[in-house]
Order: C-alpha cells, then sequence, then structure tokens
C-alpha cells in the first residue's frame, strides 16, 4: 500500500508543481490546489497507513493504544486543509482582481510575446 | 489611597485569575517563575506571555464589527492596543531580566489549557523571543501611528488586518511548538496579503499574486518538512524534537535530517535567502509603506525561527549532526544574499526599492552570521538585527515623504546624477542670492531623518550600524585557530555592501534633496514625523546605551548556545 501511496502523493505533486510554472494565472491556482492535496496526503500518511485501525479509544485503561490510529497527523491535516481552502479562496480573488486590472490573465500582468 | 485602589485592582485580577485557573478555561502556569514582580499590580503577570496574542485579537475582532465610516474609533483602540503591545513586551523583557539578575538564565513557559508539553503547546519566553517581541511591537506601534496620518483610511480594514499581522508575528515569536508555528506563519501571511493588497493598484495587485503564490508553496515545504520531523520522533514540541533527534537510529536520523533541511527552506523563503529571494524586493517596494515597514519584521520571523531550531539542535553537542549540516549553507547562501542585494542596492533609483534591496542585506548579514555557529557573532548579529529592522522600517515610512516633494514622471528617464550640468546649473542659480537661504521645516526633517537612516543601514560610525557590523566581522576574525576562507569572503563581503549602500544612499540623497527642479514643498503631517523619529532614536539610543543593550545580547547568545535551559523549563520534570 505504501507504493500505491507514494506514487500517487507523487505524481499528484509533480503535476501540481509542473502546473504551478504555467503562465497563466489559472493553472497557477489548479497547480497550488493538487499540491496542497499531494502534502496533505502526505502528513496523513505520515500516521503510518495500516488497514482497519479504529480511531476511537475504546475506554482508557486496559487497551493497547498502538493497536489504534494515530490522531495528530489527521488533525494536522485538518487544519491545513482548512487554511490551505481559504488561501486558494483569497488567491482567487486576487486572479480576478488582477485579471481585472491588468486586462490579461497572465501571470507576468502582460502578454509576453515569444 | 492610590495604593489602596491598586491593591483592590490587583486583588480582582487575582481573583480572575484564579476563577480561569481553577477551571482551566485557557489558563496558564508558568514554570521558572518565582517571586513578586513588582507589587501588586502586576498580578496579570502569569498570563503575560499570552497578552501579545490575545490583546491584538481581540482589538482586531472589535474593529472588524465596527462599520468602515467610523475612523476615530478604530483609530483610538488601534494606538491604544499597539501601545499596551509596547508596554507588554517592555513587561516581558523585565520578567525575564529581573529574575535571574545573577546571570542565570529564566525562562518563562506558558502552558496552553494547562496541558503539559510535549502533549500541550506552550509558549516560551526566552531572551531572545522578549526582544523579537519587543522589536515587533516598537515598529508597528511606530507603523500603525504613521498609518493614521493617511494610508489607513485607502482602503478597507487596514486596522483590523494589521493588529492580525501583529498577533500572528508575535505568536511566532513566542511559540514553543512546530505546528502552532505554522498556524501562526499562516496568520500572519494571511494578514500580510490584504495588507499588501490594502490601496489596491495594478503594480500592488500583480506584487500580490506572485508574492502570495511563493508563499504558499512555501507553506507546503514547511509541511512536508514538519510531517517528516513528526513522523521519526512521534512529537511536535521543538524542545522534545531536539531531545528525541538525539536518540534516533541512523534510518531514522536520516529521514529527521531531511525534514529539518526542508523545514528550514520553507523559513529561508521567508527571510529571502538569495535563490529563494527574488519575489521579495517587487513585493516590499510595491506595499503601501506603512504595511512594508512592519513586513522589515516578517523577514525576521523566518531567519529567528532558523536560528532557534538550529540552537536547539546544537544541544547535547550536536549529536545529530545537524548544526554542521545546515550551517554552511547558511554561510554560503548568506554571503550570495548580500552579495545579490548589495547589486540591488545600486540598480534601485527609489527608495522603497533600496529598502527592500537593504532588507535582504541585513536578511544575508544575519543568515551568514549564524552561518559560523559562534556565541560571539550571534550576540553581534542580534545587536544588528534590532538595529537594521528599525532602520529599514523608517526607510519604508520615509519613502513616501521624500517622494511627495518632486513630481515623478510615469516613465523614469535614467539620467546620470552626476552629470555636467548639474555644477552650470548650480552656480547660476546661487549668483545673486542673499546669504541664508530659509529651509522649510519638513525639508530639514526629512533630510536629516534620510541621513540617520542611512547611516545605520549602511554601518557607518557612529551609530549602531557600524557597533553591530564591527561587532560581526570581529567576532567572525577573532578565531582561536585558523580564519577559515569563506569567513575572510563574509568580511569583505559585508564591506562591499556597506560600499554598495553609500554609494546607492548618496545618490538617492543627492536626487531627493539636492538637485533643483520641479519640487513643492511636502507636508509632512505629526502623526507622519513623530513615528519615524522613533525609531531612528531608537536606534540612537541602542548606540548610547549599548552597554546595557551588548550586555543583554550576550547573555541572550550565551542562553541560546546553551539550549539545556529552555528544554529542561519545557519538558520540566518529566526530565
Amino acid at each position: 500500500m505504501e507504493l500505491v501511496m507514494a506514487i500517487g502523493i507523487g505524481v499528484v505533486a509533480a503535476s501540481g508543481v509542473w502546473l504551478m510554472l504555467r503562465p497563466r494565472t489559472f493553472q497557477v491556482i489548479i497547480g497550488l490546489s493538487m499540491l496542497t492535496y499531494a502534502v496533505n496526503m502526505f502528513l496523513l500518511s505520515m500516521g503510518r497507513l495500516r488497514i482497519g485501525d479504529a480511531p476511537v479509544l475504546e475506554s482508557t485503561t486496559g487497551i493497547d493504544p498502538a493497536a489504534f490510529s494515530d490522531p495528530v497527523p489527521q488533525s494536522l491535516v485538518l487544519t491545513s486543509i482548512v487554511i490551505s481552502f481559504s488561501m486558494t479562496a483569497l488567491f482567487l480573488v486576487v486572479l480576478l482582481a488582477a485579471r481585472g486590472l491588468t486586462g490579461t490573465d497572465h501571470v507576468d500582468g502582460e502578454e509576453v510575446n515569444a | 489611597m492610590i495604593g489602596d485602589l491598586v491593591a483592590l485592582l490587583g486583588a480582582g485580577v487575582g481573583g480572575l485569575g484564579g476563577l480561569g485557573g481553577v477551571g482551566g478555561l485557557g489558563g496558564g502556569t508558568v514554570a521558572g517563575l518565582g517571586g513578586p514582580v513588582g507589587g501588586q499590580l502586576i498580578n496579570l503577570s502569569p498570563h503575560l506571555p499570552i497578552l501579545p496574542i490575545v490583546v491584538p485579537l481581540v482589538a482586531a475582532a472589535i474593529m472588524l464589527l465596527l462599520d468602515e465610516r467610523v475612523r476615530n474609533a478604530k483609530a483610538i483602540i488601534g494606538s491604544l492596543t499597539t501601545l499596551a503591545l509596547v508596554i507588554v513586551s517592555l513587561m516581558l523583557v523585565r520578567t525575564i531580566t529581573g529574575q535571574g539578575a545573577d546571570g542565570v538564565a529564566q525562562v518563562l513557559v506558558y502552558r496552553l489549557g494547562d496541558w503539559a508539553a510535549p502533549f500541550g503547546i506552550v509558549l516560551v519566553v526566552d531572551r531572545l523571543a522578549a526582544l523579537m517581541v519587543l522589536v515587533t511591537s516598537v515598529l508597528g506601534f511606530a507603523a500603525f501611528l504613521y498609518s493614521l496620518a493617511r494610508w489607513a483610511i485607502v482602503g478597507p480594514r487596514f486596522h483590523s488586518l494589521f493588529l492580525l499581522l501583529l498577533m500572528g508575528l508575535n505568536g511566532a515569536f513566542l511559540t514553543g511548538d512546530l505546528f502552532n508555528l505554522y498556524v501562526f506563519f499562516e496568520v500572519l501571511l494571511a494578514a500580510s496579503y490584504g495588507l499588501l493588497l490594502h490601496a489596491s493598484g495594478r503594480a500592488r495587485v500583480r506584487a500580490g499574486l506572485q508574492y502570495i503564490a511563493i508563499n504558499l508553496a512555501s507553506s507546503m515545504v514547511f509541511l512536508i518538512g514538519v510531517g517528516l520531523m513528526y513522523s521519526v520522533t512521534g512529537t511536535l514540541n521543538m524542545a522534545d524534537l531536539a531531545a528525541k533527534a538525539a536518540t534516533l537510529g541512523a534510518g531514522d536520523l536520516a529521514l529527521y535530517k531531511a525534514g529539518f533541511a526542508i523545514l528550514v527552506v520553507a523559513f529561508l523563503t521567508k527571510a529571502g535567502m538569495w535563490p529563494l529571494s527574488f519575489w521579495l524586493p517587487t513585493a516590499y517596494s510595491a506595499a503601501s509603506p506603512p504595511a512594508a515597514a512592519i513586513f522589515a519584521v516578517m523577514t525576521k520571523v523566518g531567519v529567528y525561527v532558523t536560528l532557534r531550531m538550529l540552537m536547539l539542535a546544537s544541544g547535547s553537542g550536536d549529536a545529530t549532526g545537524i548544526v554542521e549540516l545546515i550551517s554552511p549553507w547558511l554561510l554560503v547562501g548568506g554571503i550570495a544574499t548580500i552579495v545579490y542585494g548589495s547589486v540591488g542596492v545600486l540598480s534601485s533609483r527609489e527608495l522603497p526599492r533600496l529598502a527592500a534591496y537593504s532588507t535582504l542585506i541585513s536578511s544575508g548579514t544575519l543568515l551568514a552570521a549564524f552561518g559560523t555557529a559562534d556565541e560571539r557573532v550571534i550576540g553581534a548579529s542580534l545587536y544588528y538585527l534590532v538595529a537594521s529592522t528599525l532602520a529599514v522600517g523608517a526607510a519604508f515610512l520615509l519613502a513616501e515623504p521624500i517622494a511627495r516633494r518632486k513630481e515623478v514622471e510615469a516613465v523614469q528617464v535614467v539620467e546620470p546624477v552626476f552629470g555636467d550640468d548639474f555644477e552650470t546649473n548650480l552656480r547660476s542659480e546661487f549668483e545673486g542670492y542673499e546669504v541664508g537661504v530659509v529651509i522649510p521645516a519638513s525639508t530639514a526633517l526629512l533630510g536629516g531623518a534620510f541621513v540617520v537612516c542611512a547611516l545605520v543601514l549602511i554601518g557607518l560610525p557612529p551609530l549602531a550600524g557600524f557597533v553591530a557590523k564591527l561587532g560581526i566581522m570581529s567576532g567572525v576574525l577573532a578565531h582561536e585557530t585558523a580564519v577559515s576562507a569563506l569567513s575572510w569572503v563574509l568580511v569583505s563581503v559585508m564591506v562591499f555592501s556597506s560600499l554598495a549602500m553609500l554609494l546607492a544612499f548618496v545618490r538617492k540623497g543627492i536626487e531627493a534633496f539636492w538637485l533643483t527642479g520641479e519640487e513643492t514643498t511636502a507636508e509632512v503631517g505629526s502623526l507622519e514625523a513623530i513615528p519615524i523619529g522613533l525609531l531612528l532614536a531608537i536606534c540612537m539610543a541602542i548606540t548610547l546605551a549599548a552597554g546595557p543593550s551588548m550586555r543583554y545580547i550576550d547573555l541572550t547568545s550565551a542562553e541560546l548556545t546553551a539550549p539545556t535551559v529552555y528544554s529542561e523549563a519545557v519538558l520540566g520534570e518529566q526530565q
């Protein structure tokens, strides 16, 4: 399972980075979103990938904590998702403002004739 | 009678504190704080570390409830809040230095929700954190006052955004938990996006687009680093990370070091180290003056966190080998940043751009100084940090009143400043003048402030910049064994950067103040002059009071290079 996860995170992150380096602002935003997906999956996998671990403790005594899934990476990912989506929303507004003020959706603010 | 009132007030606050503590509602206990701190009035003292975060948050929230047109109330609330922040940070410094007068380091640890570290999040106030919070508060106060003159009302929600930025900055300086640091980084970045875009316009939105993109990418890198470090140690507390890292096996240690390096890349993007710094001049020169002034502290957050993590990792004799891994990169990168900043400074025609490249030079000097991992050099570089941050803030604040004096065309015609026309014009203009030309007060003030600011940034005697740079250079060269080639390169690059800044500032000063041409007498309000004067006066004050300042800073660097005090204060009984 680690192999699938690793390949998935790698492909999504690489696509995100490639898109971020493109000249159109919409591509940059989609690239950033893909990069945040990859990083969030990476953070989640930091708690070790196991199938069937219960997330909630059954009782506070007489149980082996190692049999349950690690709660900290889950909370880290939640925080990260919330922060990323609000930043993406802000970035979208700035993209629209840039489109309005510069008249183009090129990241440099003006069409670069190659 | 006053004493009775004070005692009553103290008892009331103490009662509230007790209620909070008993209920555990965000109450905190303090380890390492003993004895009275100057009377019953300061019964708030157990909660002092949380105040720099909570006070601007509450004030910003209140201001959001007020309508945009209610300007006076917002100005008053904001000024009182920033003033309160200065007072609180002074009290923090006093608390840190007041006890342990025998040189024993004291560290204030504030447990959020009274959960013990490393399970709970802690705020740690040691000398370095208190110093950084003080610098932030002073600069925030000055920039806020300046903004009240005209900039605050040009766009919506400036006051709230500014206070939230201060909250994020204070949180980043005070926290002792790595993911809490990420959260405060995002708070301050979000507020900074708003402030950069404040008073809109094509140039600002273009700069804002690039600024937001690069900062989002560096946040992703931050998360990758934190994730890697958590996965091998199982903790996010900074002190505990350093302690656990020393006990890792070879494979896990490699992952930890990789995570650490990735984390440091994110901080260095914020600090503006050379290959990661191309966004900085555009973004900072496009920002409105009060926003740009507070951005000067934002670069120092990256520098501060790098230093903190590096110093914590150097405990137990650098068992993990991290300091050995990272320091050379800091040294080389810092030198490259100084060179890049110097070239940029020579290429700048406008003061905001000049100040932005000066920020890069100061960042580079600090990073290179930390890369030497020498206690004396780190001490002198902290002094340089204070002086250069305040001077860069003053330079950003000065930029707009100076530009007001001349009409600037849309297309900058690149003219040589020292052209032949200059002398003949001067002679013909002054023939027949009576003795004593009246200089308007505003011009004199602006010119004087410009000169003081330039002196501090360049590093010319007698001001703080010179003392700081001399301290760094003598520390670098005063090695017991042979001085390495890189140290010589660092010293010569620092001298070169001073020369470059000298040329650039002198050229700008001549162009701004001495060349005759189409100019109007700029109206500089007192709300603009007082903050600039305050920042530069503090630069001069730390020169005059160099003895006590250096004593504080020497104790700070001694505390940093012996991180067991920090770890013991945070992890306490578990050790």
